[in-house]
C-alpha cells in the first residue's frame, strides 16, 4: 500500500462535486424564487396603485368648462400599508398641474385606457408610479386628463425580506438534504471498492483464483484485468515450479549413475590417495543429489500447499517410520534418536508434506549435531499439537535465528557442512500451509530446538 | 421660481420674527438654544408636560409657540429648520407634513400601531367633537342627543336659534375643516344640518375657545363640533355648559406630534417626543391634562379618524375648493 502513487480521493471528489452542485443549485433556487417573489410582490403593489389611479381618473368630469375630479376617500385609503408607505399623486390636464404634487410629472404621449408603471425616486426614496390617461370630450374639443399615483416601497421590501428569509431557509434545507445524499452516494460507491479490496487482501499469499463475487459494471474492467493478471501469474508460477522439479529430477538421475560408477571404482582402487578422492567425490555427489532432492521437495511443497490433500495423519506413526528410515545415518555418527511419544497424535493434514518437513528437521539435527550425542523427537499435545526436534549441537546463532527459515539462507560458521539452505524453508512452509508455525530456539545446554506447531 | 425661493429665504427670518402668536412662552433657563415647539394646543394644557420634561432633562429650555392649525402648517412648511416639534390637532395637515418628508422618525415601540404613522407621526390624545349647549339659554327646550335631534330642534324653533348657533369656519380652521369633511364622509345628515344651521344664521369661529367663551356669556345657546376636551374643562368650572357627544357617533380626532426632519435640536426633539408618549401611556391627569388615547376597543365606536394616507383626500386643491363651495352654499346662504 505504501508504494502506491495516490492522487486525490474518488469519494472526496464525488462528494465535492455533488455538494458543490447542490450549493450552486441552492443559490440559483434562491435567486430565481426571490426574483419571482419580487415580481409577484411588485405585481401586487401595481394592482393596488392601478385600482387607486383608476378610481381617481374615473371621477374626472367637465363642470362649467373646467376639468374637476371629486375622487372618493377610498382612492387613497386603499393605499394604506402595514409599513405606512408614503403616498403621492398628481392630476394633470395636458401638461398643467390641476392638483397634487408638482414633481410627479407624467410621461407625455401615453395613450388613454392603459396604465403605465415606473419606478423612480423622490428625495432618495424609491417610489412606484402608476399613471393613467383619460380623454374627456368637452364642448370645445377633447381634453386629456392624466392621473399619477405614487407610493414608496417600504411594505414591499418588508415583504420581500420576509420572503427572502424563508427562501434562504428553503435553500439551506435543500442544500443539506442534497449534501447528505451526496455523502451517502459517495460512500456507497467507495464502499464497493472497499469490499473488493478487503476480499483481495484477505486472500492467502498463494491464492491466485479469480474474483467471483459480483461487482458493479463500472468496476468490471478493473476486476477483469485483475483476474487475468492473477491467472497469468498463477500460470507462470506453476510453470516455474514445474521447471524446477523437472530440472532437479534431471540432475538427480545422472548423479545417481555417476555415484554408482564412483562406488564401483572405489571397490577396485587400492591406493589410499585415490580412494580418498573417490570417497570425497561420492560425498559431494550425495550432497548434490540431496540438494536437488530438496529443491524438488520445495517445489512440491509450494505446489501442494495451495491444495492440501487432507487426511487423518498420526504423527506418532509418521515419526517412528522416519526414525527407522534414518537410523543408518544416525548410526554412522553414533547418534541415538530418542522418541518421546506417548500414544497416537492425530491431526488433519497432508501426510507427504508433514513427512517431508519432519525428515528435513531430523536430517538437520543429525547433520549439525556432533558424533556420539543424542537427538530427541518429542510430541507435545498441550494446548496445541506440536513436534520438537532437539539436538545437542552448537544450536542456532542468535543473530541469525530470525532469518534462517528464508529460502537458500544458511548459517555462517557451519565448518564446511554442505547444505542448500532449503531444509528449514520447507518445514516452515509446511507448518504455515497447515495453519501453524515453526519456532526456532536453543536449549539450555545450547543445542538447537525446532518446534512445529500444527 | 428660483427668484421666489431666494426672496422667501431672505424674508423668512423677518416673517418669523414678525409672526403674531396666539401665545408664546419660554420655559426653563434660556441659556442654551431652546427646544422650539410649534403647537395649536393651548399653553395651559402643555405647561405641566413641558415642566416635567425640563425637570427630567438638565439644562434645557423650551419655547412654546401657539398658533392656529392652518397658520401653523404654512409657517412650518416655509421654515421647517426653525422648529423642533410640531403639535397640531389637524390630523390631515400633520399627515401631509409627514408624508411630504418633513418629519424625522422616532423609534418608540410601545406606542400602539394605529396611533402612529411611518414611525414619525404620533397620536397622543383622543378628543371627540361635541355639541355644547348653554343650559340656561336652552331653558325648556329638550336636550338633543344626536345630529338628527339638532336638526329637528332648529327647524321647530328657528327664532330661538337665530344668530345664536356657532360652529367652525372651515375656511379658517384646519381642525374645523377636518371635522366637517369627516362628518360629511360619514353621514348625509351633515349637509342637512349645515343647511339648517345656515338658515338660522350660524356664527362662524376660528377656534373652540372663542365658541366656548360665547356660549358661557350666553351669546350662543348651542355650538356644533366644539372640541369636547376644551368644553369639558370649562364645564367643570361652570354649570352653564352641557357637553353632548352625538349618539350616532362622535367624530373623534387624535392630536399628533412629530419631530422636524430638519430640527435645529434633533436629539432634544427626539427625547421630547418620547417623553410625551411616555407621559401619555402613564396617563397621570396632573402632568398630562389632555384626554389620553382611547383603547382600541373604543376606537370604532368613537369613530376615531384613522391615521392613513386617505387624509390627503380632502386636502386636494380641487376637492377642497368643491367642498368649501358646497359648504358656503349651505351655511352662508342667507348672507
Ligand atoms: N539442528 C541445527 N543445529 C544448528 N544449526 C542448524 C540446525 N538446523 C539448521 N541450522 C542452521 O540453519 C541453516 C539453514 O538450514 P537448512 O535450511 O536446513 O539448510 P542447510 O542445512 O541445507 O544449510 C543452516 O545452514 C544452519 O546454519
Amino acid at each position: 500500500m505504501a508504494d502506491v502513487n495516490v492522487s486525490g480521493s474518488l469519494r472526496r471528489r464525488l462528494a465535492l462535486i455533488l455538494t458543490g452542485g447542490a450549493a450552486l443549485l441552492a443559490v440559483i433556487l434562491f435567486l430565481v424564487v426571490r426574483a419571482l417573489a419580487a415580481q409577484v410582490a411588485q405585481q401586487g403593489q401595481d394592482n393596488i396603485l392601478n385600482a387607486s389611479m383608476a378610481s381617481v381618473l374615473d371621477t374626472a368630469v367637465i363642470r362649467e368648462g373646467r376639468v374637476t375630479l371629486d375622487f372618493p376617500y377610498s382612492s387613497l385609503s386603499m393605499l394604506n400599508t402595514a409599513a405606512d408607505d408614503r403616498v403621492f399623486y398628481a392630476i394633470h390636464e395636458g401638461a398643467t398641474l390641476l392638483s397634487g404634487y408638482d414633481w410627479l410629472v407624467p410621461q407625455s404621449g401615453l395613450s388613454a385606457g392603459d396604465a403605465y408603471f415606473e419606478t423612480t425616486s423622490f428625495n432618495g426614496d424609491q417610489v412606484r408610479v402608476a399613471t393613467g390617461v383619460r380623454i374627456l370630450t368637452g364642448t370645445d374639443g377633447p381634453r386629456t386628463v392624466s392621473v399619477s399615483i405614487a407610493q414608496t416601497q417600504d411594505a414591499l421590501s418588508d415583504t420581500l425580506n420576509a420572503i427572502s428569509r424563508n427562501i434562504v431557509l428553503l435553500g439551506l434545507g435543500f442544500f443539506m438534504l442534497v449534501s447528505a445524499l451526496a455523502i451517502w452516494a459517495a460512500s456507497t460507491t467507495s464502499g464497493q471498492m472497499h469490499r473488493l479490496t478487503t476480499s483481495v487482501t484477505r486472500r492467502g499469499p498463494q491464492d491466485l483464483s479469480p474474483v467471483t463475487q459480483p461487482v458493479p459494471s463500472e468496476m468490471a474492467p478493473l476486476v477483469g484485468s485483475l483476474n487475468r493478471l492473477m491467472s497469468r501469474l498463477d500460470h507462470t508460477l506453476a510453470q516455474s515450479e514445474d521447471f524446477i522439479a523437472e530440472a532437479a529430477h534431471r540432475i538427480r538421475t545422472p548423479l545417481a549413475t555417476v555415484r554408482s560408477h564412483a562406488e564401483a571404482t572405489l571397490q577396485r582402487v587400492e591406493q589410499v590417495e585415490n580412494r580418498k578422492s573417490l570417497q570425497a567425490m561420492v560425498r559431494a555427489i550425495d550432497e548434490s543429489s540431496r540438494a536437488a532432492g530438496q529443491l524438488l521437495d520445495h517445489a512440491m511443497v509450494t505446489f501442494r500447499a495451495e491444495n492440501l490433500e487432507m487426511s487423518q495423519v498420526d504423527l506418532a506413526d509418521l515419526l517412528r517410520d522416519l526414525g527407522q528410515s534414518m537410523s543408518p545415518v544416525a548410526e554412522m555418527k553414533d547418534i541415538s534418536i530418542t522418541m518421546e511419544i506417548d500414544g497416537p497424535a492425530t491431526l488433519q493434514g497432508d501426510a507427504i508434506l508433514l513427512q517431508n518437513a519432519l525428515r528435513n528437521l531430523i536430517d538437520n539435527a543429525l547433520k549439525y549435531a556432533p558424533v556420539e550425542t543424542g537427538v530427541t523427537v518429542r510430541i507435545s499435545k498441550a494446548a496445541r499439537l506440536s513436534v520438537s526436534i532437539i539436538d545437542e549441537g552448537q544450536g542456532f546463532a542468535s543473530d541469525e535465528i530470525q532469518t534462517l527459515s528464508g529460502r537458500f539462507v544458511r548459517g555462517k560458521d557451519m565448518d564446511n557442512k554442505v547444505g542448500s539452505g532449503l531444509g528449514l524453508t520447507i518445514a516452515h512452509e509446511v507448518a504455515i500451509a497447515h495453519g501453524g508455525e515453526m519456532i526456532l530456539t536453543n536449549t539450555a545446554e545450547g543445542g538447537a530446538c525446532v518446534t512445529l506447531y500444527l | 421660481m428660483r427668484y421666489l425661493v431666494f426672496i422667501m429665504a431672505f424674508l423668512l427670518p423677518f416673517s418669523v420674527a414678525a409672526q403674531e402668536w396666539e401665545d408664546r412662552q419660554v420655559f426653563g433657563t434660556p441659556n442654551a438654544p431652546p427646544l422650539r415647539i410649534l403647537s395649536s394646543t393651548d399653553t395651559s394644557f402643555f405647561a405641566p408636560i413641558i415642566e416635567d420634561f425640563i425637570a427630567s432633562t438638565s439644562n434645557t429650555s423650551v419655547e412654546y409657540l401657539v398658533t392656529g392649525t392652518v397658520d401653523l402648517d404654512q409657517l412650518f412648511r416655509s421654515a421647517p429648520d426653525q422648529f423642533d416639534i410640531v403639535i397640531s390637532s389637524a390630523m390631515d395637515l400633520q399627515l401631509k407634513l409627514a408624508n411630504d418628508g418633513f418629519s424625522s422618525s422616532v423609534v418608540y415601540v410601545d406606542h400602539p400601531e394605529w396611533a402612529q404613522w411611518h414611525n414619525s407621526l404620533f397620536a397622543f390624545t383622543s378628543e371627540p367633537a361635541a355639541i355644547v349647549i348653554n343650559r340656561q339659554a336652552f331653558d325648556d327646550l329638550p336636550v338633543p342627543s344626536s345630529r338628527q335631534d339638532l336638526i329637528q330642534l332648529m327647524r321647530d324653533h328657528p327664532d330661538r336659534f337665530q344668530e345664536r348657533v356657532g360652529t367652525y369656519d372651515v375656511r379658517q380652521s384646519g381642525l374645523g375643516y377636518l371635522f366637517a369633511t369627516q362628518d360629511a364622509r360619514a353621514t348625509e345628515t351633515y349637509w342637512r344640518l349645515t343647511e339648517v344651521m345656515g338658515r338660522v344664521g350660524t356664527k362662524l369661529y376660528c377656534c373652540s375657545g372663542q365658541m366656548i367663551d360665547d356660549l358661557q356669556s350666553g351669546d350662543l345657546i348651542m355650538a356644533y363640533n366644539v372640541l369636547g376636551s376644551y368644553a369639558k374643562a370649562q364645564a367643570e368650572t361652570s354649570d352653564d355648559l352641557i357637553v353632548i357627544l352625538p349618539s350616532e357617533f362622535p367624530t373623534t380626532m387624535m392630536r399628533t406630534i412629530m419631530a422636524s426632519a430638519t430640527a435645529p435640536n434633533p436629539q432634544l426633539a427626539d427625547s421630547f417626543v418620547r417623553h410625551l408618549l411616555n407621559l401619555q401611556s402613564i396617563g397621570d391627569p396632573v402632568i398630562f391634562p389632555l384626554p389620553p388615547l382611547a383603547g382600541s376597543h373604543d376606537f370604532q365606536a368613537q369613530r376615531t379618524i384613522n391615521l392613513d394616507p386617505a387624509l390627503l383626500t380632502y386636502l386636494d386643491q380641487m376637492k377642497r375648493e368643491a367642498f368649501i363651495r358646497e359648504w358656503e352654499d349651505a351655511i352662508v346662504q342667507v348672507e
